[in-house]
């Protein structure tokens, strides 16, 4: 079974996110770039699943500049077996729905079984791209999925998704694109043979020409960044304990409407 | 001159500090006061690889380099220093002399279970009359036919009771003095061969320091590694290495204190500011973070060194001697910072203070450095360390 999961660089959580000069983008100066965690949690769902078969094929594929490579590296060395990287300046300003047809045409190309993305990247937080890549493929589609298993002859997989309050199961006829949700699982680290054997897998680059079309434009485009007003410092009220609380009460109700 | 970590060595030491600050952090200070062996994160080690960093895959290793052994062990020691010396002793003391002077059937049944983390292993040179005059050995091997019968005792032996395999140095001919000593592998079980004292100790209390008994144990001599006489090349030579990794430790030790200064300086106010806006305690800090950027430095040259097959011993001296003398300062200035919540256990550098000490002292007190870089300097070694 070939099992290809989509993955996003992004900055590192503890990153502290400025506005670049333009205004429309983020300084990415000094930003220490990581695997977006939902995508590792998809990784590794699909690592178990090919173990667990004891066959198969991972492939990781990400869009987006050189630096990329870096990101795909890291899940090569977690286990997957080969990477592929969608590496265009056509695809610069790509939005969601440019990422989703470039990686359709690529799984399209790969005839993968199965697909699995993280919920969504934790830089934008957009959670569009798997939605839309189910749709341009006409497979089905689960997301946030907790649990996940493959029937023995790889017709169809039961996936439990997360909704208020406990789990929602389907089954879905494979092919099929699933996204992952924290408490998948606990994804692995990559061991020493692992980062020593990465360098030896493949990352095959591919141009938007590769995929057999032009790069249709981004429907969505960004018209400005603004970074969060600073937060109000809290306000301490001073007094005896029956008259504070009085005063607490109606700012609670008054100013901030919260009662 | 190029001072950055390629791609794979840059991935090590992610994986090596997500590691430990999830799995280790948490149990470090628990391990210490009850001075027990980590065996559950030290398996997790073995199945990452960090236990056999250097030794080429073919042997159960990881087939990575020095360098990258290096800031694997800066992040172990960074969250526990005892985790750190067993992972140390397992890659310079063992894995290293066995990778170089072993024989392949040595290799396979000493060396590929131990670099895959599938056991441990110690280095049992110390005696009690052999310390920093190594040369001093009493255990005796006599040979007996196909093997060698070994008497004596080996104190303060790293990983001695949890080890399955153990390289020891026996005096095989007592007249040749240094020259004389021989390299034997010992797997644990062997009969007349015991594990005597647990010491009680100052730091590092989570990695088990023994004595190692011999009483007629029997040897065979196809567990001599290398010829009769050249145990002590066989034990310097691994000493020369096993100080680029206790240097390692030492950075890693200095970091931890200095991250939880630095912390501690934000938060901690004093004279209604933060205590990390008053000079001294900025200053405190700055000479910290210069200390541990010139340990790292001489760690990682001392590691290229080796890692280009290029002489490292005096490199190798100078790095321990800067970065265990380094750890020790700024484990002190981390208590100063913290005044007296320093002195308290929860706030955890006193376990860098506690844990700082031993680099000054083992393989090689900071005053044998000095004469190991001094002999270097003025071309004084007589083929000894």
């Amino acid at each position: 079974m070939k099992i290809l999961v989509t993955i996003k660089q992004v900055p590192d959580t503890a990153t502290q996110v400025k506005v670049a000069a333009d205004g429309k983008t983020i300084d990415t100066t000094g930003i220490t770039w990581i695997v977006s965690p939902y995508d590792e949690f998809a990784v590794e769902e699909a690592l178990r699943i090919k173990e667990k078969r004891g066959q198969g094929e991972v492939v990781a594929v990400s869009l987006g500049p050189d630096r990329v490579k870096e990101a795909l590296r890291s899940c090569l060395a977690m286990g997957c077996d080969r990477a592929i990287h969608l590496n265009d300046p056509a695809w610069a300003a790509a939005d969601t729905l440019a990422t989703a047809r470039a990686l359709a045409a690529v799984i399209k190309q790969e005839s993968a079984q199965l697909v699995l993305c993280g919920r969504q990247a934790i830089d934008d937080d957009m959670g569009a791209v798997t939605a839309q890549l189910a749709e341009l493929l006409g497979w089905p589609c689960a997301y946030w999925i907790m649990e996940e298993t493959i029937d023995a002859d790889a017709k169809s997989v039961r996936a439990a998704r997360q909704v208020e309050g406990g789990l929602e199961v389907f089954d879905l006829p494979l092919p099929a694109v699933l996204a992952a949700q924290k408490g998948l699982n606990e994804p692995r680290y990559p061991t020493l043979k692992g980062i020593m054997g990465a360098k030896k897998k493949e990352i095959k680059d591919l141009k938007a020409s590769d995929l057999g079309g032009a790069v249709e434009p981004s429907q969505l485009s960004v018209v400005g960044l603004q970074a969060l007003p600073p937060r109000p410092p809290g306000r301490i009220i001073q007094g005896d304990v029956p008259t504070a609380v009085k005063e607490l009460v109606r700012s609670l109700r008054e100013d901030a409407k919260a009662i | 001159m190029k001072l950055e970590l390629n791609a794979e060595q840059q991935m090590i030491q992610t994986m090596a500090r997500e590691f430990a600050d999830s799995a280790i952090k948490p149990i470090a200070a628990e391990i210490d006061r009850d001075a027990r062996f980590p065996h559950e994160t030290v398996k997790r080690m073995g199945e990452l690889g960090l236990m056999g960093i250097a030794v080429r895959e073919q042997w159960g290793g990881s087939g990575a380099d020095a360098v990258s052994y290096v800031v694997a062990l800066e992040e172990i020691a960074r969250a526990c220093a005892s985790h750190a010396v067993v992972m140390s002793v397992n890659n310079s003391l063992y894995g290293d002399p066995l990778l170089r002077y072993g024989t392949d059937a040595q290799r396979e049944r000493f060396l590929k279970p131990v670099a895959s983390g599938h056991a441990l292993a110690c280095f049992a040179l110390s005696e009690p009359q052999a310390g920093s005059d190594a040369t001093n050995q009493a255990t005796l091997a006599v040979r007996d036919g196909a093997d060698y019968i070994v008497n004596g005792r080996k104190r303060f032996i790293t990983t001695g009771r949890e080890s399955t395999f153990a390289l020891v140095f026996c005096q095989t001919d007592r007249s040749l003095g240094y020259r004389g000593i021989s390299a034997f592998l010992v797997e644990k079980g062997t009969p007349g061969f015991t594990v005597g004292k647990i010491e009680d100790k100052l730091g590092i209390r989570a990695s088990d320091t023994a004595e190692l008994i011999f009483e007629g144990c029997r040897v065979p001599a196809a567990n001599r590694v290398g010829e009769e006489g050249q145990g002590f090349t066989i034990a310097m030579t691994a000493i020369d290495g096993g100080r680029i990794g206790i240097a390692a430790q030492a950075v890693g030790i200095a970091t931890g204190a200095y991250e939880r200064s630095v912390a501690y300086a934000r938060e901690r106010r004093a004279f209604g500011v933060p205590i990390g806006q008053h000079q001294m305690v900025q200053w405190m800090l700055a000479d910290m973070a210069t200390a541990i950027d010139g340990a790292r430095l001489l760690t990682l040259r001392a590691a290229t060194l080796k890692d280009s097959g290029r002489p490292y011993r005096t490199a190798a001296a100078m790095a321990k001697l800067f970065a265990s003398e380094t750890a020790m300062k700024v484990a002190t200035d981390a208590i100063q910072v913290h005044g007296g919540y320093g002195f308290i256990k929860e706030y955890e550098v006193e376990r860098a203070f506690r844990d700082a000490k031993i680099t000054q002292l083992y393989e090689g007190t900071s005053q044998i450095q000095k004469l190991v870089i001094a002999r270097d300097l003025l071309g004084d070694h007589d083929g000894r360390a």
